[in-house]
């Protein structure tokens, strides 16, 4: 019973302190390295906590000017750590990704919205030079029928050279709130028809895709 | 931990799983007087000497590695408590409700907080029981799921780490080949038996 009821304070607990832009970015960095495809930037999130990163570095400064003890510079300056590491590692995941399925972000409207504009030219810039080094390289010297970095060949009818994120992924998920039916799309009905709370759940990505969007499960 | 040392980007490392742990809350008490500390992740304090105070864990442990407070042991390391989870978990099927990082936090105050642990060999060694009974199960459950999706109820983050990869795979292909069967199904109507695997011819293996 203890146990149970402590876990519950604990969760009271976690409603209170998710609200800080942190506790905010933590969940979108484990929601982004979790999901097989790329999720909408966090710009207003990003822009924020990169004040807050900024606000600190500032303090940090007046700490050394007015000889505060070097205990508590510390803590802060590990506070400061925490945060960057978890910014840096949130957009280099999505950097990755971006990599990863580079010429499928760019042809896809709905991907590249969901990049923020330096993703954006990077996306561009990256595609610029592989394509042309993969021109230099190697299919310049191909046959013409098969010069295209997109398709096989010049008869293939779709881009088959382009990797998809594959959303068939089965990923490990927690609703934070009992969901029906109507949370999720209805053309997955047959798949799944509820969660409850707090269950961890093994489950297709694609089926999970839309109360992830709308923030009603974390990926875990 | 085999198969998590690769760098498929969707894994989580176990230090990024520490990491998170970090962040729960751990009551501590302190030794010294110091003002509220704000963070970008929150609030905390002020800290007066015997006073008891609620501050996330990787801010207890570097107080304590500085010698600047005592951590108060979480209610559900305590002996009684270990050792009635400990005998559920070996008479139920089900996972019992432990925090979601006990793994974690229990190793963090064993390599750190050691003074602070009343009967620490006791603790530790309940402790690795409850993980080793639990990961038994884990991979006994693994033996077992078949359907598209799977729950667990009280599984802990290193559990689900560990078995994320293998078990994901493993879903998808059953995913797969279930959508493939029901394709051949519908083509091939009147063929109702069900494909069972071990009803497939076996290949005779080659003599040695």
């Amino acid at each position: 019973m203890a146990t149970e009821e402590s876990a519950s304070v604990m969760d009271d607990y976690e409603m209170l302190i998710s609200t800080t832009d942190v506790a905010l970015l933590k969940r979108a960095w484990r929601n982004e390295k979790a999901a097989p495809e790329i999720l909408q930037f966090e710009s207003s999130l990003v822009q924020r906590i990169k004040e807050q990163i900024e606000l600190a570095e500032q303090n940090e400064e007046i700490f050394e000017a007015n000889n505060i003890e070097p205990l508590t510079v510390s803590l802060y300056q590990m506070d400061l750590d925490r945060t960057q590491f978890l910014l840096r590692s949130y957009l280099r995941v999505r950097l990755q990704k971006i990599e990863k399925y580079l010429f499928y972000v760019l042809k896809t409207d709905e991907y590249l919205n969901r990049l923020s504009k330096q993703e954006q030219m990077f996306a561009r810039r990256c595609t610029d030079d592989l394509g042309s080094h993969l021109d230099e390289t190697v299919l310049a010297k191909l046959p013409d029928n098969y010069r295209s970095i997109l398709k096989q060949s010049i008869t293939s009818e779709e881009d088959d050279m382009v990797p998809a994120p594959r959303l068939d992924t089965f990923v490990i998920c927690k609703a934070k709130q009992y969901l029906s039916g109507l949370d999720f799309e209805p053309e997955y009905s047959m798949e799944i028809t509820e969660m409850e709370r707090d269950l961890l759940t093994f489950v297709c990505y694609k089926f999970v895709k839309k109360p992830l969007e709308n923030g009603k499960i974390d990926l875990v | 931990m085999a198969g998590q040392s690769d760098s498929t980007m969707s894994l989580f490392s176990s230090e990024e799983i520490e990491f998170m742990a970090e962040d729960e809350m751990t009551e501590i008490v302190p030794n010294l007087r110091m003002d509220s500390l704000n963070f970008i992740c929150g609030d905390y304090g002020p800290f007066l000497p015997q006073l008891a105070a609620q501050v996330p864990l990787w801010l207890a442990l570097a107080l304590k590695k500085r010698g600047k407070c005592t951590i108060r042991l979480p209610q559900w390391m305590s002996v009684e408590n270990l050792t009635r989870v400990l005998e559920a978990e070996r008479d139920s099927h089900a996972f019992q409700p432990l925090p979601f990082h006990y793994i974690e936090i229990s190793r963090l105050l064993f390599d750190h907080a050691r003074e602070d642990i009343p009967d620490m060999y006791m603790v530790r060694s309940l402790v690795e029981d409850i993980r080793d009974v639990r990961f038994h199960k884990v991979e006994t459950n693994l033996e077992k799921f078949t359907a598209s999706t799977v729950t667990w109820k009280n599984m802990s983050a290193m559990e689900v780490n560990v078995i994320r990869a293998f078990a994901g795979r493993a879903l998808q292909a059953f995913y797969k080949h279930d959508n493939e069967q029901q394709t051949q199904d519908t083509d091939r109507a009147l063929d109702k038996q069900p494909q069972i695997p071990t009803d497939r011819p076996k290949r005779n293996l080659k003599p040695r």
